[in-house]
């Protein structure tokens, strides 16, 4: 095979500009594409919150002194607002997840239908965290 | 040039290894976590302010323990399913990716583990 002397040198490349020039100006983000990044995430974020969970649930099986420690830290206000992103996420991921289990039923394919769905999953899921908070607040 | 045809090249190279078995797994563990989920994270937002003892007692109900076993199950396995795929996906060098893989699945089995002994030793214990 001939050699490519065409080819850019390597101080070419580095100096072309890269995606995060691009987004915004040059790149129309899609809700499509923003909400499967969406689901990535907030399924990496509540990976990382089982931790917490397990440290929650270990704590009130070890004694009153380990859960006072955690319910201090929880309660505080990092700890309450990581607590209510943590319950957005759970439940974005939720609507989505569904979302996506009914695309793997073979329905809602089409981009009229997909749009559709993507809109209802963020009215959704913000409607239910709103909800849960509401409700447990309320009982 | 290679007398070998294509298919006895392509033989054995296959990426899936274990057929559908991963994919089913994750829809059905999602399923799972449709009513399991809602009711997990409404119970933290409701009992997150709740003392001690009331937790303890919440915990120790039986179908609340119960309830808690199948969601650290499904959610713990759900997890370790879907970073999986994050790292097949993003990480490159196989050295790397079978490591992180490893590394994910027993980190989630020994959380897994632990939170559900902690869920069944208030069940199991007195109040």
């Amino acid at each position: 095979m001939a050699e490519n002397t065409t080819a850019p040198k390597s101080a070419q490349i580095a100096a072309r500009p890269l995606s995060p020039f691009m987004l915004g100006p040059y790149y129309k983000f899609q809700l499509t594409s923003v909400l499967s990044f969406a689901h990535r995430i907030s399924g990496l974020a509540l990976s990382l919150g089982t931790v917490l969970i397990a440290i929650w649930v270990l704590s009130a099986a070890n004694g009153a002194w380990s859960y006072a420690q955690f319910a201090t830290v929880a309660r505080s206000i990092p700890g309450e607002v990581l607590l209510f992103a943590w319950s957005w996420a759970l439940l974005y991921h939720l609507c989505n997840g569904i979302r996506h289990l009914v695309w793997d039923s073979g329905f809602a394919f089409e981009i009229k239908h997909v749009y559709l769905g993507g809109y209802l999953v963020v009215a959704i899921s913000l409607v239910l965290t709103a909800a849960v908070w509401a409700v447990a607040f309320a009982v | 040039m290679s007398l070998r045809s294509p298919l006895s090249e392509a033989r054995g190279l296959g990426s899936a290894k274990d057929g559908v078995g991963h994919w089913w797994m994750q829809r059905l563990s999602a399923l799972a976590l449709i009513p399991l989920s809602l009711w997990f994270v409404f119970s933290i937002a409701r009992y997150h302010v709740a003392d001690y003892p009331t937790m303890l007692a919440w915990i120790h109900a039986p179908l609340v323990a119960v309830a808690l076993v199948l969601f650290f199950l499904a959610a713990f396995y759900h997890s370790a399913l879907g970073v999986q795929v994050v790292i097949e996906d993003y990480i490159g060098n196989e050295a790397l990716k079978i490591g992180g893989i490893a590394l994910v699945k027993l980190a989630h089995f020994a959380l897994a583990a632990a939170s559900i002994y902690a869920v069944l030793k208030i069940a199991f214990g007195a109040l």
